[in-house]
């Protein structure tokens, strides 16, 4: 019997939920890392039982924890994320140029092959990457030359929030920056392009077709159709079939386009999801029901998923790194609240239930198939 | 000896219970602290002082004999009742206010 580990980072530590195959009783382990931000905990693809959680906090800065056990005890490794060289500069919020500075890891991406090889997106945003379980970190600087002196931070921070990295080419990842958009490798990491090709920014851009500049808030890819990439913008969601050449709307009758995650079913490449959030100034779902939102033919044409959510009264948000899939069959879907509520569906989100109700806002969620 | 008093998440971090109790070989500075407590404990790098600028994190405090040390200079000498272990050299998480 398979077995599902659910990864929660929160704004007061990380919690880890586990269940059987049928996921319908759940063990809660935590707070781990009690009173830290866990922007992001995950496993990797090679050996499930190596996490890595980015611990953070405004008064004393960047923590890396890994664990070898599946989460049972951890160690905390190398938190110096120096940028490579002088740092350079970037557009500041008065028009200057402002030195990069480090504040904190948003997102970690262990390597598809080796368990010690994992990327790490942070704020300011940068790409860094440790070969060696996270003892040390280098940047990939090649990314910063994209343009990197055009990007300028949003009012959430500029921070490299997604890494996907391509399964049938180990040279080809793709990131994504708030306020800045995505860019592409084709070279492992040695040189850059944005590739927004397709995107509109009417209210948020001078040039709402600007070669960077666009707040895009998650990307998600099916690992079987690596050239395809499913977008939530800022507003819009948005779809591309050639790798991010060109980007094309796929919103159709959502209730709102705005909201931060998207994931793709496990086993059905043109099955997605959104949470529609009302607006960019009111981050909460739209009249007060909390909605998942599905579509089986790769956007345009939705659903809306409600057994189980709160219909009434709901103000909460839904973050970019809170919601992940499993890869039992039918495949599972979770996501975590600012109220603290981690939802899971065990049918694909026909019906949900909430695992647990009452935790800290919750800032990522990662799902692992244990065998 | 220099007792030095952190806050409790990075004791929790540093797997300390208590004050740490440092030997200090020549001037007791905040700078010749700060190295010998990351010298013990590596973990706490970049957790009070930047990794590669070596300044304060805006949002903690160095606190002694009823001073705030926060703004001295690296190498300004610490109070002699710390020199000599008779107060602590207290590691303060700012105020979030609230």
């Amino acid at each position: 019997m398979s077995a599902t580990r659910v990864l929660v980072g929160t704004r007061k530590g990380a919690f880890v939920l586990t269940s059987d195959g049928k996921r319908e009783r759940w063990e809660v382990s935590g707070p781990h890392f009690a009173g830290w931000e866990i922007y992001h905990m995950t496993g990797s693809p090679a050996d499930p039982n190596r996490l890595y959680a980015s611990q953070t906090s405004g008064w004393f800065g960047q923590v890396i924890q890994r664990s070898s056990d599946g989460g049972t005890t951890w160690e905390p490794v190398g938190n110096k994320f120096a940028y490579d060289g002088v740092p350079g500069t970037h557009q500041w919020y008065d028009g200057t140029q402002h030195p990069w500075e480090f504040k904190r890891v948003w997102h970690l991406e262990p390597s598809l092959a080796d368990p010690d090889t994992v990327y790490a997106g942070v704020e300011d945003a940068a790409l860094f990457r440790t070969v060696d379980g996270g003892q040390t970190w280098q940047e990939l600087p090649g990314l910063r030359r994209a343009k990197g002196h055009l990007w300028q931070p949003g009012a959430g921070g500029m921070g490299l929030h997604t890494i996907v990295l391509d399964p049938s080419d180990p040279e080809r990842i793709f990131i994504a920056i708030s306020a800045a958009g995505v860019f592409r490798t084709d070279d492992a990491g040695a040189t850059w392009r944005p590739v927004n090709g397709g995107l509109k920014s009417n209210y948020e851009l001078p040039d709402p077709e600007a070669e960077v500049g666009h707040c895009v808030h998650r990307i998600a890819m099916h690992p079987s159709r690596p050239n395809v990439l499913f977008m939530q913008k800022h507003w819009d969601v948005m779809r591309s079939d050639d790798a991010g050449e060109s980007w094309r709307e796929i919103s159709g009758d959502l209730p709102s386009d705005f909201g931060f995650p998207i994931a793709v079913h496990a086993h059905e490449p043109e099955t997605i999801y959104v949470v529609p959030i009302k607006s960019d100034s009111e981050h909460y779902p739209p009249d007060g029901k909390l909605r998942v939102y599905r579509s089986r033919t790769g956007g345009n044409e939705w659903e809306a998923l409600t057994k189980g959510l709160p219909q009434r009264d709901c103000y909460v948000n839904v973050l970019r790194d809170a919601m992940a899939v499993d890869s039992l069959d039918p495949c599972g879907v979770y996501f975590g609240t600012t109220g603290g509520q981690v939802y899971a569906s065990a049918d694909a989100g026909d019906r949900w239930t909430p695992i647990v109700r009452d935790l800290p806002a919750v800032l990522s969620v990662e799902v692992q198939t244990l065998p | 000896m220099i007792r030095v008093v952190l806050p409790a998440h990075l004791r929790s971090l540093a797997r300390v219970d208590g004050q740490v109790r440092l030997e200090i070989e020549g001037p007791v500075t905040l700078q010749s602290v700060l190295d010998a407590l990351e010298a013990r404990y590596p973990v706490l790098r970049g957790t009070i002082r930047d990794h590669v600028s070596h300044e304060r994190r805006a949002f903690l405090r160095f606190f002694a004999c009823k001073q705030d040390l926060s703004h001295e200079p690296p190498d300004a000498l610490l109070p002699d009742a710390v020199a000599a272990g008779e107060e602590p050299f207290r590691i303060v998480g700012a105020l979030a206010g609230g």
